[in-house]
């Protein structure tokens, strides 16, 4: 089938403001979005910029906004994104070239939020520590995400308040806060309960829709505050 | 102060990094390495991890079903079963020392994971839980056994997760997206390592690494064939580098087909849905597996799945006559599905757009895993000559490198098990070194030799572009040193990467800038991927046998009298490549003939 694909293309070395740019490209209905750059990349304009790698929506690289939606390129097909194809880097982040954008401010976040099992006594039987099945369930869901910044980059909060920690920072604090081999967890609910914690979450839910891996990430963070609030 | 950019500057103002090791790679060879590293040199350490990824991305993430270890959880199990079929599936040309070390290492390894923090699926009881994987056994191939530890269908993305977490919470300094170009061997070719010279690709400075232990942990290469479980990104960087400094290259004829690829898609259905109960069908809805492997059936070693699919593709028993054949997960339920393999049952519904609680999934075996690459001891030491001369200051780990601990194939989950293990040895092996090693020095060659090449690549506005060559390489790969090789196609291949090699020394790029010139990654990468092709079809042409992954038309049979050795294949300074050989270590077990 015939595709238009409009991709938003800045090169700093080059442009002074972003632009749109169209393809029009011959593409199978069950094509991945990214195959489609990369038909551009390989061979119609080797500058198209874009981060990429396993393809298959596990590694989290190529987060952007396709149709109006933050989503990964790799898993998204043609047959399901129509005929007409825009591309646009991810929102809330400086972009740096095309389609990539600077995500240090969102690793330092993820740093903040102490991302580690803090947890240095070893079971004196030399063992595995033991965890039962409704103890690892708890934090099933929030073990699963692969950082690729598509939920923080679509909230309105952390498009209106760059301080705030986002939905990513929060869903990898609750993988530890609920992990109950962890022994920093009055520390973790003093960190989520800062200023910029978890209470500047409005709810409006364009996290849970924009997570590829289909993390209940608003769950999550209610799930922190109540924690927050039971403390006391 | 201003630094020079690439091709606008001398390579003597790069910008240089003074650590005690780098390890170049963020997988989990790379990040045990670093932990192991950082926790014993304390807080005044200097440990960078060099990635051209961020380390999250890196291809340890995509690893699915489950790491093997004979915890006996959840029924009897030894380590001693582990190694025989870790020999076994190996096809006998497993060093069993080194598998020995792996498979006894394993089980204190896992526990260990589990103590960093790893979010592993549990039994009733909190134990780790245990599920069947393909070719691991009870007491020497009896039926098969519940070794492989895991957490849902994920247990790469936990691995890669808790090791990247640690690295954190220990301060390792992390250099991400930085492309690795070159070894500095400032005592020249074969001489000690002491650091790596890289581009950074958000400035494009070039920048040199000095360190006393350079651990190459840069994974495999599987964009050397068309359909491949393999990144993008997996372009043989490592071993690539290593050959072009004349050190030799083991085994690179062996590369694993896994049975269940997505057809045309190429990534990973994963072992564990035939562990959990799946089956193969061909066209005629035949469970064929039953009459190629009767004990282990489905759960056979994966070179023997996927020249059995082949097979009755080649016999017209394919779907409709077609290159696939049909994975039934249908029977394993909703429950299963759900909890156990949710991201398989993900990738089922997203790509192909079935249920596979009611639909049969089409697979085909796709390129999933280099056996060879970079010879090195138990403890990960580089051995220049593949045979017992070690590099100073080098060492490799994971699947850049050749133990030999998965022989002519490997077993599903020991990739998880090589990287955990070795990763970890070579953290405790560079620590150990570090005391006695002798300042990093320059390689002004080195460093002159990268920038000159990254300056002619940019300065090229003629040419082929990168992609074309590699689409060729990738598709002549595949059709004539992919599952079934001869002697005639192979010889064919051996023209034809010779061909491409000179082709790809007029590239063309779009992009001549220096911020993330992803043009220029391309195209350093099918330098890559062309050298290890180079090294896979000269070494596949010369083993006139059929072992393990390396099936030959031609020769149809194993031949133990002959080829129980380890191929070392070696680039002089006249660009001829050169075989010699080394005998495989056996300890315990006998060649015996394979069946499952």
């Amino acid at each position: 089938m015939d595709v238009e694909l409009r991709v938003r293309r800045f090169n700093p070395e080059r442009d002074t403001d972003s632009h749109w740019e169209t393809y029009d490209l011959e593409a199978d209905p069950s094509d991945r979005v990214l195959d489609l750059l990369h038909q551009v990349k390989w061979f119609r304009d080797g500058t198209l910029t874009f981060r990429r790698s396993c393809a298959h929506g596990v590694c989290g690289s190529d987060a952007m906004v396709i149709n109006g939606r933050n989503q990964l390129a790799c898993s998204v097909l043609v047959r399901n994104a129509g005929s007409q194809i825009s591309v646009e880097p991810l929102r809330g982040m400086p972009v740096v070239k095309d389609l990539l954008v600077d995500q240090e401010g969102f690793w330092e976040k993820y740093r903040g939020a102490l991302p580690f099992l803090v947890n240095d006594e070893i079971p004196e039987d030399g063992l595995e520590r033991r965890q039962s099945p409704e103890d690892r369930a708890l934090y099933e869901d929030t073990s699963r995400c692969i950082l690729c910044a598509a939920c923080t980059t679509a909230c309105p909060v952390f498009w209106t308040n760059p301080d705030y920690v986002g939905p990513a920072a929060i869903v990898n604090a609750h993988r530890f806060i609920f992990d109950s081999r962890d022994t920093a967890h009055e520390e973790r609910l003093e960190l989520m309960a800062d200023a910029d914690g978890v209470w500047r979450c409005r709810t409006v839910f364009n996290c849970v829709e924009a997570c590829p891996r289909g993390i209940n990430i608003t769950r999550a963070i209610m799930e922190v505050t109540r924690a927050i609030g039971e403390r006391a | 102060m201003s630094v020079p950019m690439v091709g606008r500057g001398p390579a003597a103002a790069a910008r240089v990094h003074v650590l005690d090791a780098v390890v170049v790679g963020a997988g989990g060879a790379g990040l045990y390495a670093a932990l192991e590293l950082k926790r014993g040199l304390g807080t005044a350490g200097r440990v960078g991890v060099v990635s051209k990824l961020y380390p999250t991305r890196s291809h340890t993430g995509a690893a699915q079903g489950g790491v093997c270890a004979a915890l006996g959880n959840t029924e009897e199990d030894h380590w001693e079963w582990h190694w025989w079929d870790t020999v076994k599936g190996g096809d006998y040309l497993v060093d069993q020392d080194a598998a020995e070390v792996m498979c006894r290492d394993a089980v204190q390894t896992i526990r260990d994971l589990e103590h960093l923090g790893l979010p592993f699926d549990r039994t009733p009881e909190g134990l780790i839980d245990q599920r069947r994987f393909g070719g691991h056994s009870r007491n020497h191939g009896e039926a098969p056994v519940r070794r492989a530890c895991y957490s849902a269908d994920r247990t790469g993305h936990a691995i890669l997760q808790t090791l990247y977490q640690q690295c954190v919470r220990h301060e390792v300094t992390f250099f991400d997206e930085y492309q690795v170009l070159d070894l500095l061997m400032p005592d020249g070719p074969g001489g000690r390592v002491s650091g790596v010279v890289a581009i950074r690709l958000a400035t494009g400075e070039l920048t040199v690494f000095l360190a006393k232990a350079v651990l190459f942990a840069t994974g495999g290469f599987g964009m050397v064939y068309k359909v491949t479980s393999n990144a993008h990104t997996l372009t043989g960087d490592g071993v690539s580098i290593a050959y072009r400094r004349g050190l030799a290259v083991e085994d690179m004829e062996f590369f694993q087909f896994h049975p269940t690829g997505m057809y045309k898609l190429g990534f990973l259905l994963s072992e564990a849905m035939r562990g959990e109960g799946g089956i193969l069908l061909n066209g005629q809805g035949e469970r064929f597996m039953e009459r190629y492997a009767p004990t282990m059936k489905d759960l056979a070693s994966r070179d023997v799945v996927s020249r059995s699919i082949y097979q009755e593709i080649a016999a017209g028993r394919g779907i409709n006559g077609q290159d696939f054949v049909h994975l039934d997960v249908r029977h394993l339920g909703r429950e299963v599905l759900d909890h156990k393999l949710p991201d398989m049952a993900g990738f089922i519904r997203t790509y192909f757009g079935l249920e596979p609680l009611t639909d049969l999934v089409p697979i085909q075996p796709t390129a999933h895993y280099a056996m060879g690459g970079i010879p090195t001891d138990v403890d990960a030491r580089v051995l220049g000559d593949g045979m017992d001369r070690v590099v100073p200051g080098f060492y490799a780990a994971g699947e850049c490198a050749c133990v030999s601990v998965h022989g002519a194939n490997r077993l599903g989950t020991n990739s998880l098990l090589d990287i955990l293990v070795f990763g970890r040895r070579a953290g405790i092996a560079m620590l150990a070194a570090l005391p006695d090693a002798p300042t990093a020095d320059r390689d002004p060659e080195a460093e002159a030799r990268a920038a000159a090449h990254l300056a002619d690549l940019l300065a090229a506005t003629h040419g082929e572009r990168p992609a074309t060559i590699r689409a060729e390489l990738r598709e002549m790969m595949f059709m004539q040193c992919g599952v079934y090789r001869s002697g005639t196609a192979l010889a064919e291949a051996r023209t034809a990467v010779a061909a491409l090699r000179e082709r790809a020394t007029g590239l063309r790029l779009d992009d001549h800038g220096v911020r993330y010139n992803t043009d220029l990654v391309d195209a350093l990468e099918l330098g890559f991927l062309l050298d290890c092709a180079e090294a896979m079809v000269v070494s596949a042409e010369a083993r006139t046998e059929s072992r393990g992954a390396h099936a030959r038309e031609d020769f149809p049979d194993r031949n133990d009298d002959e080829w129980m050795r380890h191929s070392l294949a070696t680039r002089g300074v006249d660009g001829r490549v050169s075989l010699t050989y080394k005998p495989v270590t056996v300890t315990e077990f006998q060649p015996a003939p394979r069946v499952y």
